[in-house]
């Protein structure tokens, strides 16, 4: 009687020689895009362990870096710290000029829609010192041709006027300025009135009659009839009105940046500006009040290129 | 050495055949030498597969697993060998490898002498070795192949009735008869 092999020994010879035949196969067959099946078998097979070894390295290298090898990080922390010091101030700067930038750029293309009024830009250069007064002080003066009582504008609206020239500079009155003013109107009603400073940030417009319809944020304009400004000039938008007798007090956000003018645009002339889209003509029809008349009107003053 | 001994399985008693010497390596080396020859000489007889028959016959008779095993492997391989670069090694070695093992031990479990048993499992084996090969054929070579078809039929009721008779030529190389 000749021994049967037994069953597991069967089937283990069985497993062995499928798997030699199977690695044969594998060593044989190639495909196209990614060669030969025994390499792709392998590489599946070993690169879970590759990555898991790279993941255990990693961590490894992570933790010495940045739990143990510290000798150099702080000289490298401090040298950084002044390198973010000196970036900070950097930007800074960067960003005052791109502000300068955007605002000469404002000027410019200010000037360049209305070439054919004579106006020269001036730099802000001073304020008042104390509080009872709102003037601010330009680096232009007499011999760039200004004369008092120029209107002073940028492009958003009304500063004020030129109220004294020196050789090379020139004092400006605000708006807000209680001694500051422009004769003004409202924009959809015509209403003309002159408007004044207060003292504070705010401007009031007087003489509107109780029975005057104004809106609040409805837009006022220069009226052109104080020989200062020309007209259609924005002057502010209504704030707050309030009933009184017999007119209404009405409260104005000014137009200019006033609290933060850099640069500013003084008018050589009173010859009117193009007037904005939304702006008409004024009509004489709905006026409650005339602008008080000026009896400093400017001299025109020779055109001055910029 | 005995020619034959009787394995015993529960209450059922099957014997196990040997061959005369030489006779299991030279009646496989006809086999595939026919095989090789059919396609050039006789092209409709490419849908018999001598060596599958000869790898069920002696699986059967021998009903030794790790020999059936064997004998299929070194038969498939031979086939692989003999079919072209197209055919990579392996590709009939697997097949009959399993079909070897598997012929062997049902053959150390049920009588297969009998002709209706020995066409059951020719088909049954033709079946098996044609659903190993699409496999690898699928999987590993990454080709299409079809499962089955009326042609695989017709070639695994062909190869079953040439079996029977076969087999039973095959039965004269018995030492025990």
């Amino acid at each position: 009687m000749v021994a049967i092999p037994s069953r597991h020994k069967s089937l283990s010879l069985l497993a062995a020689v499928l798997l030699a035949q199977l690695l044969l196969l594998a060593v044989q067959i190639k495909r196209d895009s990614h060669g030969r099946l025994i390499r792709v078998w392998a590489i599946t097979a070993v690169s879970p362990f590759e990555r898991s070894g790279a993941w255990g390295f990693d961590k490894v290298r992570g933790v010495w870096r940045h739990y143990f090898a510290l000798q150099a990080t702080s000289h490298e922390n401090e040298a950084l710290r002044v390198e973010n010091d000196a970036l900070k101030l950097a930007i800074t700067q960067l960003q005052a000029k791109s502000a300068e930038a955007d605002r000469l750029a404002e000027l410019l293309s200010f000037r360049n829609s209305h070439k054919d009024v004579p106006m020269l830009g001036a730099r802000v250069i001073g304020a008042s010192a104390g509080t009872a007064s709102r003037t601010v002080e330009i680096d232009r003066g007499e011999r760039d041709g200004i004369r008092r009582d120029m209107a002073v504008i940028t492009p958003d609206g009304a500063v004020g006027k030129i109220i004294e020239v020196y050789r090379d500079n020139s004092q400006v009155l605000l708006l807000t300025d209680k001694e500051g003013g422009a004769g003004a109107m409202l924009i959809e009603s015509r209403i003309q009135s002159p408007v004044v400073g207060t003292g504070e940030p705010l401007l009031s417009m007087k003489y509107v009659a109780n029975d005057d319809k104004v809106n609040v944020g409805e837009k006022v304009v220069t009226s052109g009839m104080d020989k200062i400004f020309p007209r259609d000039i924005p002057v502010g938008t209504v704030q707050e009105i309030k009933p009184g007798m017999p007119f209404k007090t009405i409260l104005l956000h000014p137009a200019a940046k006033l609290n933060r003018l850099e640069d500013v645009i003084v008018l050589l002339s009173l010859q009117a500006l193009e007037p904005p889209t939304d702006a008409t003509a004024p009509s004489s029809e709905s006026n409650s009040s005339s602008a008080p008349a000026n009896p400093s009107a400017p001299k025109p003053a020779a055109p001055v290129k910029p | 050495m005995n020619d034959t001994y009787e394995l015993r399985s529960g209450d059922t008693h099957i014997e196990v055949h040997k061959f005369f010497p030489g006779a299991v390596a030279g009646v496989a080396i006809v086999a595939l030498i026919l095989q090789a020859s059919f396609p050039v000489y006789l092209p409709k007889l490419d849908i018999l597969d001598l060596p599958l028959l000869i790898t069920i016959y002696f699986g059967l008779s021998r009903r030794n697993p790790s020999t059936g095993l064997l004998l299929g492997m070194v038969i498939g391989l031979a086939q692989d060998a003999l079919s072209g670069p197209t055919v990579p090694l392996g590709f009939y070695g697997i097949a009959k490898t399993i079909i070897g093992f598997l012929a062997s031990s049902i053959g150390a479990r049920l009588d297969t002498e009998h002709p209706a048993a020995r066409f059951s499992l020719t088909v049954a084996f033709f079946v098996l070795q044609q659903a190993i090969l699409v496999l690898t054929r699928r999987i590993l070579m990454a080709q299409p192949e079809p499962w089955f078809n009326m042609h695989l039929a017709v070639a695994a009721a062909v190869n079953a009735i040439l079996g029977i008779f076969l087999y039973i030529a095959l039965d004269r190389l018995r030492r025990n008869q």
